[in-house]
């Protein structure tokens, strides 16, 4: 069976807790994962009890404090702090988000973090996104084409074939919602999961692109695809705003209508 | 701790390719489809047919069944909840069950179940009716 309870070594015990300076008035308490692939002990909650009136206002700035002022040994991944990089995804207050864009102020109580569920942890809050990139790189997430580039200029597309690709081109792969999906969690060793869906369809809804059919032939498969059961937690996580549900029910619509 | 085993080599790529698409799929997912929407007026239809006569005899239930609409109907709706079922809990093994054999197993279990369940009850139907 799938495995539901996390493995003896998983469990995840309390950890040290940090208290804030005296005098700090406007105090939060941020619980975050961790976990040293160096200790071989379990995971543990660190409790980081920070001053938000020397804060600034996202997740990620508290984070980043916390490295900078608390603890240099807490490991983040993060890059443009603008939400447009993808780097600093991860689980907060039980939802994925990236923390550059969430503020703490939207988390009522004790701002729980934890790196994307259900993928192996590097250290800390960096999963290992090894197998995820592979999958994103078996849809050939490029331009095909056997018609040379017109010789003084770039492929054209009309207004209306460009607007098929909003939505879609603006996916930043954070994997937000891949982690979030249930399918993805029982099965991504097989499941391409929505947000590798998303960039394939990307590229089916490309106007220039010419191998349509050789995509949707490398998706027809009852796990690559199907695993999707319309959960739609893909799409409440986007912190793009973006559908990629949507994206794979597009697909699986073009799969029924090349048979008919 | 000791260091995680390491079983396998392959890269990721490699991995994720495997054996390749199965280039099918679609057809289960249209079918779940069609047959949920066939069963929309069909289960509606059979529940006011039941809910009318709580109080029908043997002789008045059989006469019910005889009809040819009825047993037409009937057998419509036996097609359609079977296949449903057969293939909604097939959906259900692949998601949870792991280890080949078992999935295998618990496939043909399912399969064969529904199979058998659905040939019974048309049969009563047509004993009934024909």
């Amino acid at each position: 069976m799938a495995t539901f309870t996390l493995p003896k070594n998983s469990t995840v015990g309390e950890g040290r807790t940090h208290a804030a300076p005296a005098g700090a008035k406007n105090v939060r308490s941020f619980k975050i994962y961790r976990w040293d692939p160096d200790g071989g002990a379990n995971p543990r909650t660190d409790t980081y009890d920070i001053d938000l009136d020397q804060c600034g206002p996202m997740v990620l700035d508290a984070l980043i404090k916390i490295k900078n002022e608390v603890d240099s040994t807490l490991t983040f991944r993060r890059s443009c702090r603008e939400g447009i990089c993808g780097s600093c995804s991860m689980n907060i207050d039980g939802l994925n988000t990236l923390a550059c864009l969430k503020p703490i102020e939207e988390v009522k109580g004790d701002v729980r973090i934890s790196p994307l569920p259900h993928m192996p942890v590097v250290k800390d809050l960096v999963p290992d996104l090894s197998q995820i990139y592979a999958q994103l790189r078996s849809v050939e997430p490029w331009l095909k084409a056997d018609t040379p580039p017109p010789p003084d200029g770039e492929r054209l597309q009309s207004k209306e074939e460009r607007a098929k690709l909003d939505g879609l081109w603006e996916c930043i792969l954070c994997f937000c919602c891949s982690t979030a999906c249930p399918s993805y969690w029982w099965n991504g060793d097989r499941y391409l999961g929505p947000a590798v869906l998303l960039q394939a369809y990307r590229w089916i809804a490309d106007s220039r692109d010419e191998a349509t059919g050789e995509r949707l032939d490398a998706l027809e498969d009852p796990f690559k695809l199907y695993r999707c059961h319309t959960i739609m937690n893909c799409t409440r996580t986007c912190p793009k705003g973006l559908n990629p549900a949507q994206a794979i029910g597009e697909i699986k619509k073009l799969m029924v209508e090349r048979q008919g | 701790m000791a260091a995680p085993t390491i079983r396998s080599l392959r890269s990721p790529l490699g991995r994720v390719r495997g054996l390749g698409a199965a280039k099918g799929g679609t057809h289960h997912w249209w079918m779940m489809r069609v047959t949920s929407i066939a069963l929309l007026p069909l289960t509606l239809w059979l529940v006011f047919s039941l809910a009318r006569m709580p109080d029908a005899t043997w002789q008045q239930a059989t006469a019910w069944i005889g009809r040819p609409f009825n047993a037409v109907l009937l057998l419509a709706f036996l097609a359609a909840a079977f296949h449903h079922t057969a293939y909604g809990l097939q959906e259900v093994v692949e998601d949870y069950v792991r280890g080949e054999m078992t999935k295998l197993g618990a496939l043909l279990a399912v399969k064969g179940l529904c199979a058998v369940l659905w040939l019974t009850a048309t049969l009563a139907v047509l004993r009934i009716a024909v």
